[in-house]
């Protein structure tokens, strides 16, 4: 670990003050494990963990905002979260511990860095990290790998379970800039695809800006659904995961993880639903470019598409 | 004490301590953190510093340049210490490749060297600015690529090819022929405590506190190492957090953290972080297996093959994958025979139940197999080729060898005629299945020394250099003592892991749990003739019973004993070679698996292991070495497997996050059932450990319940979802 500056800021007016060339932490969980790792190495760390933004609030809009500093613990819990977006909920709880949930933020889990061993591989190739050395995922082991929306430069996979319920939520994500101002950023632009520029951007966040809540427009209704698979039980990134919100009449929104760089979803693939699963793989897996070790994660997800279909249709019969 | 005939009667027998139900005596310590582990020795060590290991980053080649002088400069650090400046004499004991490379590496994140600074950040940090030039060679990664070339080779001293009749006759001419390949993946140990060490020493004596199985190994490891006495070095490791194997032999963290203590003069703690543990230690290789079974038309063995090949470093050792084959059924024609390649991985090595662990399943998918061709019942191909003799040794018969049992009584339990054909049993979305696998494992003995000690306030402290990796090593010496003197087991102080103490059997090859309470027996027998004498009783007819001796009509208290001071003694036991027994442990495993028929996951559903082992010596601590091992048998089933970069050549999922092991919610219910017998030919507690026996065949057995459910075979592990969705119908 690399020595750093440390700072407590009580507002979110002073971090964006003190933000500037800075790293925010708040939980922790996956900062603090890059740095022992060295995979990053800030100069100076932002503490957010007192600066509020602790709370979820109704909106005018009859929906919810969901301070950045809010528990992933706290947010499943909600029970408001449980009865109108209990998508959400299931995600979260889908994801790490309950010990790293009870740590792990809101903000913190959306900017959670990609799962890829040569990402934590600090002495191979990896863009992300030292953009322009290269990609060692190409024609490695990238069976938990993202299998469309990558490049030549980068095949990282999103591995967050929040963020995919999100998405089929149509949530946004509130951010304020260091100069004053705040911008809502759609949840399907927040995370970036790899591109074929370099440096490898993640995020749609500019330097020193700060998420300060996620916005949920009001409830969609419908019975909703979190189908992760993985290769244990508990305790581990999803090889694919379906988020879904289906509604009485069999239309809905689905979206995907563990596949892409984003939480993967289309409007193709959401009016695809009436027509079954396959019907919804061939719109979210149109120009996948898989690797030899990932393609079984488009068949997943297709079976998993259709087990949550499935299981809907067994609702509402 | 000599151990050449069967047993007789002992107090033991009396089973007033032994063989009950005993909670862990370290229990309390270690669920509150009192319990020092090896990086854990803070008090009593002033100006302790901290070593970070310098990992090399290629996987075979040679160093061309190293440069530390920007580490050197960094705030916090004391010193940076490499290759260059160590002369370290071989190796380990019972490791192949140097613990520190250079210029010459030998594998990747082979240590080459260590950064000393006053902190553990600034150590770490520190590491980071070495810069290490290579000049990098292309090295041998590949199983399949080496397999052409590999040569029959035997593990740890043992045979590589055997042979009983004519196999290749007799397969050629069975009624039934049986002929398949098999796969199993390279594993890590990853237990929860990582190898640490702290070394001090004083003038030139080195004291080590370490993460270490066998302390008299490392003992003389460490000081042939380091060109020094073996009266001039102190290993000490009482409690450690799970070794699997790994901690059988001193490692980078042992040997720099010596180097640096002598460099620095300061005591200095090496720990290994997780990260260079998968590719830096050791792993239990990948391999290919073939089993041919010839038969007659009803199922009895003719002809028996089991071939392996697996591939490791210069000098190591194949994984014995046909080791148990050569004794587990019946058949007068057998060929067994490993095969090992050259590979630049990193070093195999012995990991829980070496060989047997990975050779089970292939065997035990094969009798699964093989009893469908014969259209037969899995239990009754087994039953019918259960042999009472060693098959590879016919002179030997088995000295407790109950696997019928085992398998009819598990089947009972588990409600085995329950189990449906193939693909046909289905609840909701699960297709659910059963299946069987037979336990066996070697019952290995070996010499064990321990000193005992009635104290002038009646209690008994046990002294010996044994080791409890979790296994519960404490207790069952406790229940010994307590057994044999007469007292309970909260009178008994039982001090481990110290080199200073006689020298044990220590933990591996699951034999420290006999032979170490074996060694303590002797040592008891011999205090009791002390403490009879001292009190003028017949040593013969004495009999120790609620802290008195009693002899005839005479009774005294233990303390009237003690009335000039602590009496102590030493035992030891030996065992020869028997040329009439072979020794074994047997079980039975049972598994119930749902495999999601949509998207291929596995989950397990219900375990149950009958095993016999001799006396059971302690019933909870067998037990959970048994329901531990069923759980690392699950991880090898359905996910454990260290991924092979061939093109950086290291095992490149070396986090927890990567290379996953169970977790609680994969293991809802295990069953763990012991019959109930006695061995007084083995050793003189009639006992034998189970803590590798639990392992064994466990993964053949859920790799038959996933058949069994899914109608689709595999024949390689871990069967992950890619693999079980192969042989699934489109739910669509
Ligand atoms: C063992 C383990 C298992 C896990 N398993 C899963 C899993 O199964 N599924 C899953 O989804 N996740 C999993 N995670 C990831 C976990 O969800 C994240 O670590 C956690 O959500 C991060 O939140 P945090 O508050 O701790 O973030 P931190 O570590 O504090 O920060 C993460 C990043 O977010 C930035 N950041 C934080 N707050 C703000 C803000 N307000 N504005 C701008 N930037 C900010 C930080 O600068 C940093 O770059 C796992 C983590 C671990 C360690």
């Amino acid at each position: 670990m690399k020595a750093f500056t440390y700072d407590r800021v009580t507002s979110a007016d002073e971090a964006l003050a003190a933000g500037a060339g800075a790293s925010f932490v708040a939980g922790g969980t996956n900062l603090l494990d890059h740095m022992k790792l060295q995979i990053v190495t800030p100069d100076r760390l932002v503490d957010l963990n007192r600066a509020g933004m602790d709370t979820i609030e109704p909106t005018a809009q009859g929906g919810l905002r969901i301070g950045a500093l809010v528990r992933n613990s706290d947010l499943a819990a909600d029970s408001r979260i449980i009865a109108d977006y209990a998508v959400l909920a299931r995600a979260i709880l889908a994801g790490a511990s309950g010990q790293i949930r009870n740590r792990a933020t809101t903000a913190g889990n959306l900017m959670q860095r990609t799962r890829c061993p040569y990402f934590y591989d600090t002495a191979l190739a990896c863009n992300k990290r030292d953009p322009g050395s290269g990609c060692s995922a190409q024609d490695g082991h990238s069976r938990t790998l993202a299998v469309i929306g990558t490049s030549d430069l980068c095949l990282c996979q999103n591995p967050g379970d929040m963020a995919v319920a999100l998405r089929v939520l149509d949530a946004g994500v509130e951010v304020a800039a260091p100069g004053g101002g705040t911008r809502t950023i759609p949840i399907a632009e927040f995370h970036q695809l790899p591109g074929d520029t370099l440096p490898v951007r993640e995020f749609a966040l500019e330097p020193g800006e700060l998420i300060i809540a996620v916005v949920l427009p009001p409830p969609a209704g419908g019975t909703h659904y979190y189908r992760k698979v993985r290769d244990r039980s508990s305790y581990a990134f999803a090889l694919v995961s379906v988020a879904a919100v289906i509604q009485p009449d069999g239309t809905g929104r689905i979206a995907l993880g563990g596949v892409a760089p984003r939480p993967w979803a289309s409007e193709g693939a959401d009016a695809a639903i009436p027509h079954g699963a396959k019907a919804v793989a061939a719109a979210l897996f149109e120009g996948a470019r898989p690797q030899e070790d990932n393609a079984f994660k488009i068949d997943l997800a297709t079976r998993t598409i259709a087990a949550v279909l499935a299981e809907a249709k067994e609702a509402r019969a | 004490m000599k151990f050449d005939a069967p047993m007789g009667d002992t107090p033991i027998d009396t089973g007033r301590v032994v063989g009950r139900p005993h909670a862990r005596v370290d229990g309390p310590l270690k669920t509150t953190g009192r319990a020092t582990y090896a990086a854990e020795w803070h008090d009593g060590l002033p100006g302790l510093l901290h070593g970070f290991i310098i990992p090399a980053t290629i996987a075979k080649g040679t160093v061309t340049a190293i440069d530390t002088a920007k580490a050197k400069s960094a705030a916090g650090v004391v010193d940076v210490l490499t290759f260059e400046n160590f002369d370290i004499n071989g190796t380990a004991n019972g490791k192949t490749v140097k613990l520190v490379g250079g210029p010459q590496v030998q594998h990747y994140h082979q240590a080459l060297g260590v950064v000393i600074a006053e902190t553990f950040e600034a150590a770490r940090g520190a590491a980071a600015l070495v810069e290490v030039d290579y000049e990098a060679e292309a090295g041998a990664f590949s199983l399949d690529g080496v397999r052409a070339d590999a040569k029959v080779c035997g593990a740890f001293g043992g045979p590589g090819e055997t042979r009983v009749g004519d196999f290749e006759a007799a397969f050629e001419a069975a009624e039934v022929q049986f002929d398949q390949e098999y796969r199993t993946a390279a594993h890590s140990p990853a237990m929860i405590e990582p190898f640490a060490s702290i070394a001090q020493w004083e003038g030139d004596g080195l004291t080590l506190w370490t993460a270490n199985q066998m302390i008299a190994t490392t003992r003389s490891s460490m000081a042939s190492m380091l060109q020094i006495d073996e009266s001039r070095v102190r290993v000490l490791s009482p409690y450690i957090g799970g070794g699997f194997g790994a901690k059988l032999w001193a490692h980078a963290d042992a040997i720099l953290a010596a180097l640096a203590a002598r460099k620095t003069g300061r005591p200095v703690k090496v720990v290994m972080p997780r990260g260079l543990i998968f590719n830096n230690t050791i792993n239990r290789p990948e391999t290919i297996q073939r089993l041919r079974i010839g038969t007659r038309a009803d199922g009895k063995i003719e002809a028996f093959g089991h071939e392996g090949w697996s591939g490791n470093v210069e000098g190591g050792n194949p994984e014995s994958t046909v080791l148990s084959s050569r004794s587990v059924y019946a058949g007068p024609n057998r060929l067994m025979a490993d095969h090992m390649g050259h590979l630049d991985l990193p070093e195999g090595n012995a990991m829980r139940a070496p060989g047997d662990a990975v050779g089970s399943i292939a065997v035990e998918i094969a009798m699964d197999e093989l009893a469908e061709k014969l259209g037969l019942d899995p239990i009754e191909l087994r039953v019918m080729n259960d042999s009472q003799v060693d098959p590879s040794q016919p002179k030997k018969t088995f000295s407790n060898r109950h696997l019928v049992r085992c398998l009819q009584d598990g089947a009972e339990r588990f409600g085995w005629s329950g189990r449906q054909a193939p693909g046909t049993r289905r609840e909701g979305k699960w297709l659910v299945g059963m299946g069987v696998a037979t336990a066996y494992r070697a019952a290995l003995r070996s010499a064990s020394g321990a000193a005992v000690r009635l104290e002038t306030n009646g209690r008994i402290t046990v002294e010996t250099d044994m080791t409890d990796i979790g296994t519960g090593s404490y207790t069952i010496l406790a229940q010994t003592a307590g057994e044999m003197l007469g007292v309970p087991v909260d009178r008994v102080d039982v001090r481990l892991g110290d080199s200073a103490f006689p020298k044990s059997a220590g933990s591996g090859g699951q034999w420290g749990a006999s032979s170490s309470t074996s060694g303590l027996y002797v040592a008891c027998v011999n205090l009791r003739r002390e403490i009879a004498q001292r009190l003028s009783l017949d040593e013969e007819r004495a009999e120790f019973e609620d802290g008195e001796v009693r002899s005839g009509n005479r009774v005294c208290s233990l303390l009237d004993a003690v009335a000039d001071g602590p009496v102590s003694a030493e035992g030891k036991i030996d065992f020869g070679q028997s040329d009439t027994h072979a020794f074994g442990t047997f079980g039975a495993h049972f598994v119930e698996v749902g495999v999601d028929s949509y998207t291929g996951e596995v989950r397990v559903r219900r375990m149950l292991a009958v095993c016999s082992a001799g006396r059971i010596l302690n019933p909870v601590s067998a037990r959970s070495q048994v329901i531990g091992a069923m759980t690392m048998g699950v991880g090898a089933a359905l996910s454990e497997k260290l991924v092979v970069d061939e093109r950086y050549g290291c095992f490149i999922n070396h986090d927890l996050a990567f290379y996953e092991v169970p977790v609680h919610a994969d293991i809802p219910h295990q069953d763990c059932v012991f019959l109930d017998d006695v061995d007084p030919h083995g050793n003189p507690m009639k006992a034998h450990g189970v803590g590798e026996l639990g392992l064994c065949g466990v993964g053949g057995a859920i790799a038959n319940a996933v058949y069994n459910a899914t109608g689709h075979r595999l024949r390689k592990v871990p069967m992950v979802v890619e693999d079980i969705l192969a042989g699934l119908p489109d739910p669509v």
